[in-house]
């Protein structure tokens, strides 16, 4: 065992914990020399620790604002520095027994949007085996998460707002695995989140056929409900900090990416 | 001066349970004055409507067309958890309370009371996995309801967590009835089972009563338990089946990732209060009840 001679403090986004843990132990076997400690929390509380100087490196699943990024840099006398560290596709998932298999972004945004108007599984062109009540049950996320806002800027619009009435879950795994357990469920978590007794769906945007979330798909763009997930970091941070960052974005930590089942950079 | 050293020792002790009396007071107090501070900068600078609050059922804290917090459909989700849970928890505690007290062989009541405080030390993290896991299939495999998520769900939860505080409140209420009572009704010829509907529970009931409310006031209280088992949807319930959400569960998931002195941390800390408002009542009305009971 060697020594450890720097500690990187590593903190933010729950839906970026799960790839943060694998590049910190990946990392240990390239450089025993740095310890790397992740924590989870929510953006929001990585950025506060990169503000308040406890945290070196924010995971973040949305972009940093105007109004955070002047309190960083007013409070550390540094700019900050914004590095896009992979791609995370949002899939929409359903039950196995649901015959449903491709839905278009329009669908969608007639689903889960205010006053939309398919409530039930046979408007879309299917016929449900499972009895007569066809209901839709929709599944979303507390109303501060970051893929809650993601989800509804993309499908529902800057202006968009969600129906009344949705399942509102605390968390991607959870959202999944509700969803394993209910025939009429529908909902949307990272494409990483897929675990068996569900099924992901091809997802139509405009005229061109529907795409399957896969790693290909995202950084193609034909797939087209994928996010950056970034990291914020401050300028003349140590040594150890900025070789940490490098690796990440080196074909070693993207592997670790893919590994996780989130989309790399192209490289 | 033996005597001296004395009194010192009585005021000493007469201020340390003065002090200890008081102090149940003074957390209360201190805790709304605290949910209230945090809370009041929300109504006074208009960013909360109070009228909107109490008789709105839209919430929506991040609505990109302005934020609205009206909280009705979250108390009506609240009170249908609450009553469903009271109707299954009150009778079974009772029945559990007359069996341990009057019925029960000594070797039994023993054995019964320790799991009952058992069943009592589960935390609530594990009642809500359990209607996660456990009772939502139940429930969609019994009643073909879509999602067992639901009222009928967190409403089960709930009477399993409140039954051993009221059953075992009510033990004490029973066994509380002077000897006296019973040999005087069996020596009328009464049966035991005579004896204990038409003389133990009526004798008892002020005692009854505040065990129920206290079991009441657990199931509005719990938050976790609820939060997993009954879907946490904002709407009104048309039954049984379907999902709601309280108040409890609301702040629960909401309050940790809401910036600290931002309009929604006001409005979830004005939920507070209201919650705090709400079990004040019905203590309230409780006590009164209880009072009116008795000559």
């Amino acid at each position: 065992m060697s020594k450890v001679a720097a500690v990187v403090r590593n903190a933010g986004s729950d839906t970026m914990v799960n790839v943060a843990q694998a590049w910190a132990e990946e990392y240990a076997k390239v450089n025993a020399a740095v310890s790397v400690e992740v924590s989870g929390g929510g953006s929001a509380t990585g950025i506060a620790g990169l503000i308040d100087g406890v945290v070196d490196l924010a995971n973040c699943s949305r972009r940093m604002e105007v109004s955070e990024r002047a309190r960083a840099e007013e409070k550390n006398h540094h700019g900050v520095v914004e590095t896009i560290a992979g791609h995370d596709a949002l899939a929409l998932y359903v039950h196995p027994d649901n015959p449903l298999d491709e839905i278009s972004l329009e669908q969608l945004g007639r689903m889960y949007g205010r006053g939309g108007d398919v409530e039930r599984w046979s408007q879309l062109g299917i016929s449900w085996p499972h009895g007569e009540d066809d209901r839709i049950l929709l599944i979303s996320r507390q109303s501060n998460s970051g893929t809650y806002e993601y989800f509804r800027n993309s499908i529902l619009g800057k202006r968009g707002e969600f129906r009344a009435g949705t399942r509102d879950l605390n968390g991607s795994k959870e959202v999944v695995s509700l969803i394993a357990s209910t025939r009429a469920a529908i909902g949307y978590s990272g494409m990483g989140y897929a675990i068996e007794g569900v099924k992901t769906l091809r997802i139509k945007a405009g005229a061109s056929a529907a795409v399957a979330p896969t790693v290909e798909s995202a950084q193609n763009g034909t797939y087209k409900i994928s996010r950056p997930l970034y990291i914020y970091s401050l300028e003349g941070a140590a040594a150890a900090i900025t070789n940490y960052l490098e690796w990440i974005l080196s074909p070693a930590g993207q592997a670790v990416v893919r590994k996780a089942g989130y989309v790399p950079l192209v490289s | 001066m033996r005597r001296y050293w004395q009194r010192i020792e009585e005021r000493l002790a007469e201020l340390l349970i003065h002090t200890s009396g008081i102090s149940a007071v003074i957390f209360v107090f201190a805790i709304l004055f605290f949910v209230l501070r945090e809370g009041w900068p929300g109504l006074a600078s208009g960013a909360v409507d109070l009228g909107q609050m109490l008789f709105s059922g839209d919430w929506r804290p991040t609505s990109p067309e302005g934020a609205r917090y009206g909280t009705l459909a979250l108390v009506v989700g609240t009170f249908s958890v609450t009553v469903v849970a009271m109707a299954i928890a009150v009778p079974l505690s009772l029945g559990a309370a007359l069996f341990l007290s009057e019925f029960a062989p000594p070797a039994w009541r023993e054995t019964l009371k320790v799991l009952i405080e058992i069943l009592a030390a589960i935390p609530s993290v594990v009642w809500g996995f359990i209607g996660l896991m456990v009772m939502n299939p139940l429930i969609v495999q019994f009643t073909g309801a879509a999602i067992g998520l639901n009222v009928l769900n967190g409403g089960i939860i709930l009477a399993l967590m409140s039954a051993p505080i009221i059953t075992s409140l009510s033990e004490d209420a029973l066994k509380a009835v002077p000897d006296s009572y019973r040999e005087a009704a069996l020596a009328m010829g009464a049966t035991q089972w005579q004896t204990a509907w038409r003389v133990l529970l009526p004798t008892a009931r002020k005692g009854l009563a505040g065990a129920a409310l206290l079991g009441l006031g657990r199931a509005v209280g719990e938050s976790m338990a609820v939060l997993m088992a009954t879907g946490h949807s904002v709407r009104y319930p048309n039954g049984l089946l379907d999902s709601v959400r309280t108040l409890t569960a609301t702040i629960a998931a909401e309050l940790g990732e809401s910036a600290v002195g931002s309009e929604h941390y006001r409005a979830l800390f004005l939920v507070g209060a209201q919650l705090l408002v709400i079990t004040f009542a019905i203590n309230w009305v409780a006590s009164r009840l209880v009072r009116g009971g008795t000559k």
